[in-house]
């Protein structure tokens, strides 16, 4: 009786090496695997934790990000000003934190509000197919196939008091921010709308899909209760990878001076005055761009090993 | 397939045509009109002279029958006046087209020729340092933003050691226009590879995954002619149809680079036209950069069925 045991399936024999794992431990451990992800995850951290220092720093320095000295500017990094003063005599370090919540929050609220839309789109599309399934991807084939950059610096430049907004809103400092952020939601939403669909629709096929419908569940309750769940994991890394699309897109925009409008700061259009500025003091031009550059890139790393970690196909390594 | 081409060239014409109207539309909503302007540049003109403007240029219409008498002249070849430069805006669009082909066109045979082997060195060895190496460069280019890498470029090759104009568009004749393209070319180029390296890799690691791959290689063939004969010829299938897709945004990027480096080429005299409030040659530049876009779109779908004799198209 002392016969070893034979496994008959391949999964029996993995479950006698150990208790299974949850699916959250396993897909951390692939995350952590995946070195680059894990560095880009810890600095973004740290730089979304340094624009939000950014109140902090300005009360210990003593300094004012937005205070013009005219007498100082181009100042070399100081003691007072680590990274020196801009063409305004005003604080770099400061100015570049502040302009990192505009530029980090810009490109978060727009990846969120894209993903929103195209789930919804594409869960719709999906779902009830037909001619609405038709008319969205077709939509959503034209958005593709657009010179999307010079038809955005249009709708930048439309004159919002002309659609009947009230002159005390289409002035306001804050609207360039929500201008931004509905701008790039309008085109932004097709990745997401297309990976929704094509999920949903193999989702539709299932048994406790078909189960729900036997039991009488609307299609709504479908959609958000059964459906959406299960198509998770695309959505977030596809939202994840746009983060650094659209936070490099949101700085092409402020750049070009169709963004984020001064005096408010974002990387971008720190670096509008900088190209005539090359000459005189190279630094300024070198700093925002830096930054755009090192949160595009952990952003793209990030959505990648997201990718990896949540892939099923990867599964069997 | 002459009846596909057809149908695209259709629907891509119907495309155009909506276009023409959101884009017509969203410049008349675009701050000031062409009054407005005159009234600023004479500021004698009394009520009564700005009505009389505005009926003779039709502005006192609504925007629909605006619209449709813009679209009859345009129909006839009357694409109007550019406010700025006082000329036909076809004078001003089509040396500015010919600027843009050099540039992108320059910059589309570099990036391929960088891209294309790198891809597939990389899809050849997964997980080397070779592939890692490619990949890592490959999101770099696709992270920078163009304008700051033109920046560092410009600092670098024109400010630091002078070798290069920093922008401009020379003087007639090749050695100068050749000169001054250069840090234009590379900008663009440097942001596009990244791209195409990651589509070349990513056709070739599904292609080598195919069952006619291990067949090739069973019967003996040499690990060359597996790559070169069916591996790659399967590959490009897919990869030719998102070079064809990716003219868009490689006209974004034309765009940017055009600006940075003040080369007078479709996307700097978009840019300016709308900022000038050159409503004329805006309109109408935005409309020659989406026809271009949609038949680039049209040949993605025309080579694909072309390459993949599975596709057939009734």
């Amino acid at each position: 009786m002392s016969q070893a045991p034979k496994y008959e399936l391949a999964a029996e024999a993995a479950y006698a090496q150990g208790p299974p794992q949850s699916v959250g431990r396993v897909l951390w451990r692939r995350f952590l695997k995946h070195r680059l992800a894990l560095g880009s995850l810890i600095a973004l951290v740290l730089l979304v934790l340094a624009a939000l220092a950014a109140p902090l720093a300005e009360a210990v320095s003593g300094l004012d990000a937005n205070k013009v000295d005219l007498l100082g500017r181009f100042l070399p990094p100081t003691a007072e000003h680590w990274l020196g003063t801009d063409e305004l005599g005003r604080d770099l370090l400061l100015r570049l934190l502040y302009g990192g919540q505009v530029s980090l929050l810009a490109g978060l609220a727009a990846a969120l509000c894209s993903a929103v839309i195209g789930t919804a789109l594409g869960l719709l599309a999906g779902y009830y197919g037909g001619s609405l399934d038709a008319f969205l991807m077709r939509l959503a084939d034209g958005v593709i196939a657009l010179p999307l950059l010079p038809l955005l610096i249009v709708l930048a430049a439309v004159d919002l008091t002309k659609l009947g907004l009230p002159e005390a809103v289409a002035t306001s400092e804050d609207v360039s921010f929500y201008r931004i952020v509905i701008l790039i939601s309008i085109v932004g939403w097709t990745t997401v709308a297309r990976l929704v669909r094509g999920a949903t629709l193999s989702m539709c096929s299932r048994e406790f899909v078909r189960a729900a419908e036997a039991l009488g569940a609307g299609g709504p309750r479908i959609m958000l209760v059964h459906i959406l769940p299960n198509v998770v994991s695309p959505i977030i890394v596809a939202t994840t990878l746009s983060v650094g699309n659209i936070i490099l897109l949101e700085s092409v925009l402020s750049f070009l001076g169709l963004g984020i409008q001064p005096p408010i700061a974002s990387w971008g259009n720190m670096l509008t005055g900088a190209q005539e500025l090359i000459w005189s003091d190279p630094a300024l031009a070198v700093w925002p761009g830096l930054l755009i550059f090192v949160t595009v890139i952990a952003f793209n790393f990030l959505g990648d090993g997201l990718q990896d970690a949540l892939d099923p196909r990867a599964i069997q390594e | 397939m002459t009846r596909f081409i057809v149908q695209r060239l259709a629907e891509s014409f119907i495309v155009l045509l909506i276009m023409s109207f959101v884009i017509y539309g969203l410049i008349g909503l675009m701050p000031g009109d062409p009054i407005d302007l005159m009234i600023t540049a004479d500021p004698k003109l009394t009520p009564e002279d700005q009505a009389r403007l505005r009926a003779l240029y039709g502005l006192d219409k609504p925007i629909v029958e605006r619209y449709f008498n813009w679209l009859s002249a345009a129909a006839s070849g009357d694409l109007g006046y550019s406010r700025v430069h006082a000329r036909p805006v076809l004078d001003i669009l089509l040396p500015a087209l010919g600027n843009t082909v050099w540039l992108m066109g320059l910059s589309f045979v570099l990036a391929l020729v960088i891209a294309m082997p790198a891809g597939i060195a990389a899809a050849l060895r997964p997980q080397s340092a070779s592939d890692n190496a490619i990949n890592l460069l490959a999101f770099a280019g696709i992270s920078i933003p163009p304008f700051w890498l033109a920046i560092l470029l410009i600092i670098l090759f024109a400010v630091v050691l002078g070798w290069l104009p920093a922008g401009g568009m020379g003087e007639p004749g090749l050695a100068s226009k050749l000169q001054h393209l250069a840090l234009p070319v590379v900008t663009l180029t440097l942001v596009t590879v990244g791209g195409i390296v990651r589509f070349v890799r990513a056709a070739m690691m599904e292609a080598l995954r195919q069952d006619y791959v291990r067949t090739a290689r069973a019967k003996g063939l040499s690990a060359r002619r597996v790559v070169l004969g069916h591996v790659l010829r399967n590959a490009m299938i897919p990869v030719v149809t998102i070079l064809a897709l990716n003219f868009g945004a490689l006209f974004s990027g034309a765009l940017i680079t055009e600006t940075m480096f003040g080369w007078l080429g479709m996307g700097k005299t978009i840019y300016d036209s709308i900022l000038g409030n050159d409503f004329n040659l805006a309109l109408v530049g935005l409309l020659f950069a989406t026809l271009t876009t949609l038949l680039a779109n049209l040949l993605a779908d025309v080579t694909y069925a072309w390459l993949d004799p599975r596709i057939s198209y009734k």
